[in-house]
């Protein structure tokens, strides 16, 4: 009874996706599929699942084509070691014809593939990054596994998964000025908790159809934080004028939406209008506090990087912020565009020259300071970081400390010399 | 793998994620017994070789959150810890301790009860974890899945598939 009680319900976007990469007319949460992934992105990590291939004698990938490679982390290399594991990476992509390969210049695989229009609606795509919820920006099921799974799919183009229950988020109202995404991303951290959506998929609904699809990579990328396994906001018009003229073919623009009478295990409303700026304060992204409470917190480094938010929008906010400010003397403002892309669009525009006036340093394009490639802490010193993790110990010292915010609190922070409430800027 | 798991625990809260168990700096390398040399040094310096007295982890919720480095369940391994009892895992460290070889049991029961050095025996084949003289249980995992984990981690389950395809 129960059977025929699923097969005539609805289905969230994560069921769809799964049924429908697994060769099923339909699937219901708790179940297991053997799925085929549509793309495999691998990092820096590659030589890792290079090396797994190795060891279990496979010399045949399933499908090359769907395969990415994009060497982010640590980038360019900073020791021999590195050198040589991104040799390892830039020989396997030429053995075996893996032509999404990106190296050290293009900056955060995440960013790189959606630029680069190789991901569509509908797609199911893991990844050695827990941050492949990002992709569900753009309405694709994207999560993390592991570099000897990776392996395992690019040898066999499958792995099995379970179909996850599905929380529905309803946003209502609009930003303040000054409030972002990411506010909202960790003011839902901070109520739901670090495993408040474990295994759970997200979708986004009412304002989110408003937000731009950066805003959008922000949400689901931030998802992460509170355990999901993948988040969405459905596809819309906002969706379809980002893939138009980017995706590798157009034919592949089908969005996946959930029914409407789709079952959903929670849903949840937060209103905008009423949301401040938010601080996630150290060692836990669910440590989160109102800025109010966090105001005048010295810092030593301001880091505008990250997957989260080191998009050019996230860039242009901050410049807005700094045109004509200067950075307080005491702080070290590191800007580390998410992609060559971002940095040219940021170069053209001016917010660049901008930023480099406030004071600010830029890197080269990458994960850089979030994945602990420069910008390192000393003892009992405090960065404020536009990225998605505050972890003891991520960015160097474990005496130091790492605060989250959005880059307009950044900015105004930056200017401060101490964490600060963007909104005087606005 | 054996199926009768028998040691001392060690006792971790709530939250413990991936970059305190193994810091993302120390990703360079694969080596289990390498990477142990790091683990959980974020707490302290003496973490890695302490731990070495232990052969069961037993932690709060929501064990090895934050990122998807597989690195951690093979820090863990490299320590000599034989299983991990969680009231609840992150899932990518989940996917990862299976891959890896590394048995995960979730049981929030146990949790309360065990001190730091308490002697557990967990029985895999029979889902029973022996305690104090109390017995608790504990959730099979799905066939297919077990399969990976019975064979010492998803590379040798793609070895002997390997070897069944083209055998």
């Amino acid at each position: 009874m129960l059977a025929r009680a699923v097969s005539i319900m609805g289905h969230t976007i994560a069921e769809k996706i799964l049924a429908a990469k697994s060769g099923k007319s339909s699937v219901a949460p708790g179940e297991i599929v053997e799925a085929y992934p549509d793309l495999v992105m691998s990092h820096t990590a590659t030589w890792r699942s290079v090396s797994v291939m190795e060891k279990v004698g496979a010399t045949k990938l399933y499908d090359p084509d769907r395969l990415a490679v994009v060497l982010d982390h640590i980038a360019p290399a900073k020791s021999e070691k590195n050198a040589s594991d991104h040799q390892a990476c830039r020989k396997f992509a030429t053995k075996f014809g893996v032509t999404k390969f990106y190296d050290v210049d293009a900056g955060i695989a995440h960013l790189v593939l959606m630029e680069a229009g190789h991901v569509a609606p509908g797609d199911l795509i893991v990844g050695t990054d827990s941050h492949c919820t990002i992709y569900g920006s753009l309405g694709a099921l994207g999560t993390g596994i592991g570099y000897t799974e990776v392996a395992s799919v690019w040898i066999t183009g499958k792995l099995w998964m379970k179909v996850p229950e599905s929380f529905k988020v309803t946003l209502n109202g609009v930003f303040s000025p000054g409030v972002y995404s990411k506010d909202l991303m960790l003011h839902l951290i901070g109520s739901l908790g670090a495993d408040g959506a474990s295994y759970k998929s997200v979708e986004f609904y009412g304002a989110a159809a408003g937000l731009s699809v950066s805003e959008r990579m922000t949400m689901t990328n931030l998802a992460m934080e509170m355990g999901v396994k993948c988040a969405f906001v459905p596809p819309d018009a906002h969706t379809e004028e980002y893939l138009r003229g980017r995706l590798d073919d157009p034919a592949r623009y089908k969005p996946v939406r959930a029914d409407a009478d789709a079952v959903y295990e929670r849903e949840i409303g937060v209103t905008l209008d009423a949301l401040e700026p938010m601080v996630a304060c150290p060692h836990e992204v669910q440590n989160i506090k109102p800025i109010g409470q966090v105001e005048g917190t010295r810092i030593d480094q301001a880091f505008l990087g990250s997957c989260a938010n080191a998009k050019y929008e996230d860039l242009a906010v901050a410049a807005r912020i700094l045109k004509g400010r200067h950075v307080h003397p005491g702080v070290r403002f590191i800007i580390t565009p998410g992609s060559k892309n971002i940095m040219l669009e940021a170069a053209q525009t001016g917010v660049l020259q901008t930023l480099l006036e406030s004071g600010g340093m830029f890197t080269n394009p990458g994960c850089g300071a979030c994945a602990g490639d420069g910008g390192v802490m000393a003892d009992g010193e405090v960065c404020l970081s536009t990225a998605n993790r505050n972890f003891l110990g991520r960015m160097g010292s474990s005496k130091a400390e790492i605060y989250l915010s959005s880059p307009a609190t950044l900015a105004a922070s930056a200017i401060k010399g101490c964490i600060a409430d963007p909104r005087e800027y606005f | 793998m054996e199926s009768v798991i028998q040691g001392r625990a060690c006792k971790f809260g709530d939250n413990i994620n991936s970059d305190i168990i193994i810091p993302g700096r120390y990703l360079i390398y694969i080596d289990a017994q390498k990477l142990s040399e790091h683990a959980f040094e974020v707490l302290g310096k003496e973490y890695p070789a302490k731990l070495r007295n232990f052969q069961i982890l037993v932690a709060g919720r929501n064990f090895g959150c934050g990122s998807a480095r597989e690195q951690a369940a093979t820090a863990i391994q490299g320590l000599g810890i034989k299983a991990v009892v969680a009231c609840s895992f992150a899932r990518t460290f989940y996917r990862n301790a299976i891959n890896d070889g590394l048995p995960i049991i979730e049981c929030s029961d146990l949790y309360p009860a065990v001190e730091e050095g308490d002697e557990i025996q967990i029985d895999l084949a029979a889902s029973k974890i022996q305690h104090r003289g109390k017995e608790y249980g504990f959730p099979q995992l799905p066939e297919s899945v077990r399969k990976i984990l019975e064979l010492g981690g998803l590379a040798a389950y793609l070895k002997a598939q390997l070897a069944l395809t083209q055998g």
